[in-house]
């Protein structure tokens, strides 16, 4: 094993992610501005003008345009990369089942923020949970440092010859891509060592050619799907064995498909995904230390949705809280409603309670995460669903 | 060949053909006069389905590939491809 | 360019493309030109549509399916990508039909020439949205029929005129062509695929089915349309427009407009009027 030489910086978590886009050492970056992603890519164009980084800048007109060239670049036999948010990855949704569907192993990065209409620029997670049905491979991260690790990762993932999917990298906004932390920056040898070149399976080759992309009818289109679903479920593994090495090389984990906070003998849940997990942390804490049993459950991988480890991890509570920074609107948070899904057929399940907030980027403060332990405490198993708005 | 026979996604070898059109046309073009081998019907052709016999300097068609539109019978300059009718399923 | 010099090589075959389908004659046209170091971006249309469902692969050369709005974006993404690999002697062509470039597609088109691409984005222009069934498009010429402008009513509106919205991004090569001059579209793909950056070249492709007329007659009626001057073979490079082949003969554009259905609802005086607007475009 190489002598590891990081280097630790006060950066934002965007700029972790566009050191951890320089380090993987993608050949094309096309993206366009939107808030608040777009720092990591003015820092990306910086970092190729000043000479540290070799790579093509696409300047594309468009999202929809940003995700096409990046997929163009993987059909050229390339590693690309790009970062948006909200409207730009709503803009971009019918490239990202393009992507998916057509086994194309990109990595984006989603600074997650509340989409349109009502209009807002700050964050909550519904544009990335609205894309959950695409295909793509969403992992949700706490703090920069696991955003930084996590990109790295998500390369050797998606382009595992056993997967061969998409990844998105969710960062939640400014609260997460605008804070800045001290951040070990791994060394360009060390990641060498872990993310080797692409080795892609297909690609546009005049000496080998094929078409690609293609259509299909019927039973061959549903020959391609139930492909898809088992490279997607199959995945869970790959997510688990690449924590795993990176842990072995860099020391860092993650906790792999969920990461369970002081759970022994806890009654009551908390179930959330991203930055508001780090303030839960502190609220788990805090109540364990005036004797309630309470645990935190940072549900990192969200697809594949990790059926089997939520149903260990819930079931052994008599509550789970759920907080969602989304809405389906017409019935609850997507989280809630899968967790519910994953816990189906157990007798006597633990209660769910709902809680939608941190919409529009309203802050989740610890008295908020409190309360919705203390509801949980206060539920029994086999208790009926509960939704709540908390954010008023 | 492991590898062919692993790629996932909806992907195809170039050129595979398992239908030809040939099996559409219901008439066929027949050289009745003398080829001058100007090539006309070679470029025209949508199918790519002329073929230019050199050694013969005239051209020859390829049915299994030909629909039959007559592009070639109308741009021959000196009229000599003629179009007959066949049972169709390019026989 | 001669014919007999022309690679004997067919690269593209069996499309399920109606019979006298200009379009398919263009894409055969196309990568004859260019040769096997070619890659093709083809989205919803006639070509990739029509043809391309698995099991049928009729391009001989590397070819993708692509989102209908998105080919300038792709060609962006694989050029750069065979650029990084040291490989840009491979052609990149989009393969677009006129409601991919001058509709939906227009706006990736402009990203594309905008980012300084190097690849040839192809117009094949049946004037109509034509494998859903002929609805009308932005090049859509004035005075046709078609299903969502159905006989009497027609397209009210002129052709959006491709070649000079490309020339207003200072393209460095441009064109416009037809499948009735086969050589004359197979040199401009040639001195395109020179360029180093991006380049549009504009064919009509008549259509049999959308357009009315006998599957026979798709070279007489591009000819009709060159000659009666409703369609012009030209370059833009150099800043310059320029034309590549005055026809040797006039013809009315009675003449051509007669030949084919979709313009049989227009009065005399509406031909007139178009008539009289072709004779001033030519002065």
């Amino acid at each position: 094993m190489t002598a590891r030489m990081p280097v630790k910086k006060y950066i934002t978590a965007n700029e972790a992610v566009a050191q951890a886009a320089k380090l993987a050492r993608v050949d094309v970056v096309a993206a366009y501005p939107i808030t608040p992603q777009t720092s990591i890519v003015e820092k990306i164009a910086q970092y190729i003008a000043n000479g540290e980084m070799d790579a093509d800048y696409l300047k594309v007109e468009s999202e929809h345009s940003a995700l096409t060239a990046c997929m163009g670049a993987r059909m050229a036999g390339v590693r690309a990369f790009t970062s948006t948010s909200s409207q730009g990855l709503e803009y971009m949704h019918e490239m990202l089942a393009y992507v998916a569907g057509g086994r194309y192993p990109l990595v984006l990065v989603n600074v997650c923020r509340s989409v349109a209409l009502p209009w807002s620029i700050w964050g909550d997670q519904q544009d990335a949970i609205q894309q959950r049905d695409t295909g793509w491979i969403q992992i949700f991260t706490e703090t920069g440092q696991e955003a930084l690790d996590m990109v790295l990762q998500a390369y050797r993932i998606a382009e595992d010859h056993r997967v061969l999917l998409p990844v998105m990298v969710c960062l939640d906004a400014f609260i997460q891509s605008h804070t800045e932390e001290l951040i070990e920056i791994p060394d360009q040898k060390t990641v060498d060592s872990f993310l080797p070149p692409y080795d892609a399976v297909v690609t546009l080759d005049v000496d080998n050619p094929y078409s690609i992309s293609v259509g299909g009818f019927g039973q061959q289109y549903a020959h391609w799907r139930a492909e898809q679903q088992e490279a997607t479920e199959k995945a869970q593994q790959i997510i688990l064995e690449v924590g795993d090495e990176f842990a072995r090389i860099f020391g860092r984990h993650y906790g792999g498909l969920i990461e369970q906070y002081r759970c022994d003998g806890a009654e009551a849940l908390l179930v959330a995904m991203g930055a508001c997990t780090g303030t839960a942390r502190d609220v788990v804490d805090e109540m364990r230390d005036e004797g309630k049993a309470v645990g935190l459950v940072k549900v990192r991988a969200y697809r594949p949705f990790p059926v089997a480890s939520l149903r260990k991890a819930i079931s052994l509570a008599k509550a789970a809280a759920v907080l969602d920074r989304d809405c389906s609107w017409g019935y609850e948070g997507a989280l809630a409603t899968d967790l519910k899904g994953a816990l189906y057929g157990l007798p006597n399940p633990p209660a769910v309670l709902n809680f939608i907030g941190g919409l529009g980027g309203a802050d989740v403060p610890p008295e908020r995460i409190k309360y919705m332990l203390e509801k949980a405490l206060a539920a029994k198993r086999g208790d009926t669903p509960h939704l709540e708005f908390i954010d008023r | 060949m492991k590898k062919e026979k692993s790629i996932p996604g909806p992907v195809q070898k170039a050129g595979t053909r398992p239908t030809r059109m040939g099996t559409w046309s219901t008439a066929k073009p027949v050289l009745k006069g003398k080829c001058s081998f100007c090539l006309f019907c070679w470029i025209f052709c949508p199918e790519g389905a002329i073929i230019q016999d050199e050694a013969n300097r005239r051209v020859r068609f390829d049915f299994e590939d030909c629909k039959g539109c007559g592009i070639c019978v109308r741009e021959c300059p000196t009229k000599a491809i003629e179009m007959v009718e066949t049972e169709g399923n390019n026989q | 360019m001669k014919l007999k010099d022309i690679d004997k090589k067919e690269y593209y075959q069996s499309a399920y493309g109606c019979a006298g389908c200009a379009s398919v004659l263009a894409a055969r046209l196309t990568v004859k030109a260019l040769g096997r170091n070619s890659v093709y971006v083809v989205p919803a249309n006639c070509i990739s549509t029509v043809s391309c469902y698995y099991p049928q692969a009729p391009f001989f050369v590397p070819f993708t399916v692509m989102a209908f709005a998105a080919t300038g974006a792709a060609c962006s993404g694989i050029s750069a990508g065979f650029k990084r690999r040291g490989r840009e002697d491979i052609h990149v062509v989009g393969f677009s039909g006129d409601g991919g470039t001058a509709d939906i597609g227009i706006q990736a088109l402009s990203g594309a020439i905008d980012c300084g691409t190097k690849f040839i984005y192809i117009c094949y222009d049946n004037e109509a949205y034509m494998n859903t069934g002929i609805q009308r498009s932005g090049l859509t010429p004035y005075g046709a029929a078609t299903s969502t402008t159905p006989a009497p009513c027609f397209e009210n509106r002129p052709k959006k005129d491709m070649l000079r919205i490309v020339a207003a991004h200072d393209i460095p090569y441009a064109a416009t062509a037809c499948t009735s001059y086969p050589l004359d579209y197979m040199e401009k793909v040639v001195k395109a695929s020179k360029v180093n950056g991006p380049t549009y070249i504009h064919i009509l492709t008549p259509c049999p089915t959308g357009w009315g007329f006998a599957p026979d007659e798709s070279i007489e009626i591009g000819r009709m349309a060159v000659e009666s001057g409703v369609w012009k073979l030209m370059e833009f490079e150099n800043g310059q427009f320029h034309t590549t082949y005055t026809p040797k003969r006039t013809r009315s554009v009675s003449e051509y407009l007669a030949a084919q259905t979709r313009f049989r609802h227009l009065s005399p005086e509406q031909i007139a009027a178009i008539q009289k607007e072709i004779d001033a475009s030519r002065g």
